[in-house]
């Protein structure tokens, strides 16, 4: 069987910057596997503006980004397979994929990288009530058949839920014709960027409806009308607060779940994002196989995925290398009151010259302590005026507080102030 | 006073602006540019594709090089759209020159081979 270094798993933000920085660090034997037939994942139909002002202090649309990842990965001479389908990977790191030229290949590594991205809900995981007519897709499928394809949706939308995708394509549809008439959101506050609430529903007059969603989708063989009820704080639709709308299309925007059907059949350790657990080295529990970017947990910055990527290229070279391991003696890491998850889980080693916590609050809160527990012991604490959920919070504790930590137990929580 | 949210960047910082022009809330020079232009002549940047004529079904994405005129959006869109250019394209290459007297090129955003 042919052997493979460090086989990386996806060649969009994430796959490509683990590339680059995994060969910077020394390992010369990459592969990335990529299903579409472009490197550059879900960047490619992202053409809107946004992207790049942390990693290059400039504004960059999608493909903009993408393409000064794929130079380097050139530049580099880092091997990549298009159109390449991962179908199975084993405990022992033999990776078996697909490809129209190659037909079916096995391949032993030395280390893997998930950076499968995440994947969008549909009308089945919220049991969305009424007809299963045509006309019911997700927002970043209407992204893909706009911006990549050239054709439009539909020409009068209702959008259910406020994440960035709906925000974004609400004004992409507006802008090529249609009429956008309401985003729905379930929660009584928005999941998306507030400044594309600004630029994407304000500027364009299209209404937000807070704690509501869609009782009923009403259509025979297309859409023809979606009704919106109030919800009340048990999320029950509340009985006369019905509005109707005739609409042809109504586009989901209803979260995104990372992408690792292949990690479950290898008896890899979930975590509550959905995604792999994994300890201070992006390593799961599975030696040598490492977890980043969206399929690590959803990020809302893809600079930050960029980051993350290259964080698990220089662990992966490490591992490679010999110079981490995978002991069974790590510190767990627990999400405590108001957190909803924190990345990573675990931690192997304290000998850190910093230790970098991203985490997401449950809902939003004001003037707030965030407070790293070890021991019934306060290890660190960051006051925050305003935490929002949908923007990742990232922590930074330094080689002192990180010597705080004494036993086998960190705990990350709110406090009020 | 009037408040709004910044739109620069992610961060989203929630800005004021007096009748003098004077801006808080912002925590980067960026932002108080934007407020004040946000209340004299709000612009925005706009993003969309064209048709490249010569490969079958392929789109190519565009963007205008500096923000146009907020109120201007929708006939800047009907430019985009009768426009369309030829592959091989690189990303900075401009399609159509001073749209509508804005001052802003429509330049590509993708490379295509």
């Amino acid at each position: 069987m042919k052997e493979v270094s460090l086989v990386i798993i996806g060649g969009g933000s994430a796959g490509m910057a683990a590339a680059i920085e995994a060969k910077k660090n020394g390992v010369d034997d990459i592969l990335i596997l990529e299903k579409d037939n472009d490197l550059g994942g879900i960047l490619n139909q992202c053409i809107h503006n946004g992207f790049g002002l942390t990693e290059f202090k400039e504004e960059l649309s999608g493909p903009e980004y993408l393409s000064r990842f794929v130079k380097q990965v050139e530049e580099l001479h880092i091997p990549y397979r298009l159109n390449s389908l991962v179908l199975n990977i084993t405990k022992d790191k033999v990776v078996t994929y697909s490809n129209d030229k190659e037909g079916v290949v096995c391949l032993k590594a030395k280390a893997i990288i998930f950076a499968t991205g995440c994947y969008e809900r549909g009308a089945g995981a919220i049991s969305l009530p009424g007809s299963r007519c045509s006309g019911i897709i997700t927002a970043g499928v209407a992204q893909k058949y706009l911006n990549i394809h050239g054709y439009l949706a539909g020409k009068r939308v209702v959008i259910l839920g406020s994440g960035d995708i709906g925000l974004i394509m609400a004004r992409r549809l507006t802008l090529e014709g249609a009429k956008v008439l309401c985003v729905s959101e379930i929660m009584p506050y928005s999941n998306g960027l507030n400044r594309n609430i600004a630029q994407c529903l304000n500027d364009f007059n299209i209404p937000l409806y807070l704690s509501r969603s869609v009782s009923k989708v009403i259509g025979k063989n297309r859409v023809e009308k979606v009704i919106l009820s109030q919800v009340d704080e048990k999320m029950q639709f509340i009985p006369g607060t019905e509005m109707e709308f005739e609409c042809d299309t109504l586009l989901l925007s209803i979260g995104l779940i990372p992408y690792v059907s292949l990690l479950n059949n290898i008896d890899c350790e979930m975590s509550s994002t959905k995604g792999a657990k994994v300890n201070d080295y992006l390593e799961t529990n599975i030696d040598g196989i490492f977890a980043c970017g969206n399929c690590l947990h959803v990020h809302d910055v893809v600079d930050f995925v960029t980051d993350e990527g290259r964080e698990a290229g220089r662990n992966a070279a490490l591992y490679i290398k010999g110079l981490i391991k995978n002991s069974n003696d790590h510190i767990t890491v627990t999400n405590g009151n108001g957190i909803g998850y924190v990345v990573p889980q675990k931690i192997e080693n304290l000998d850190h010259e910093s230790l970098t916590f991203k985490f997401r609050v449950r809902k939003p809160v004001n003037n707030v302590r965030v407070v790293f527990k070890s021991n019934e012991t306060e290890v660190a604490s960051f006051i925050r005026p305003v935490l929002i959920p949908s923007e990742m919070v990232m922590l930074k504790l330094n080689k002192e507080q990180l010597s705080k930590i004494t036993s086998k137990e960190l705990t990350v929580s709110l406090e009020e102030r | 006073m009037k408040e709004f949210v910044c739109i620069v960047c992610p961060r989203g910082c929630r800005l004021k602006i007096d009748d003098e022009l004077n801006v808080t809330g912002n925590s980067c020079p960026r932002g108080a540019n934007y407020a004040k232009e946000e209340v004299t002549a709000p612009k925005r940047i706009i993003t969309s594709t064209v048709r490249v004529n010569n490969r079958e079904n392929l789109l190519v994405s565009v963007k205008t090089s500096i923000a146009v005129p907020k109120g201007m959006m929708f006939e800047v869109m009907k430019e985009i759209n009768k426009i369309s250019v030829s592959a091989p394209t690189h990303i900075g290459d401009i399609a159509l020159s001073n749209v509508l007297n804005t001052g802003a090129d429509i330049v590509i955003t993708k490379e295509i081979k």
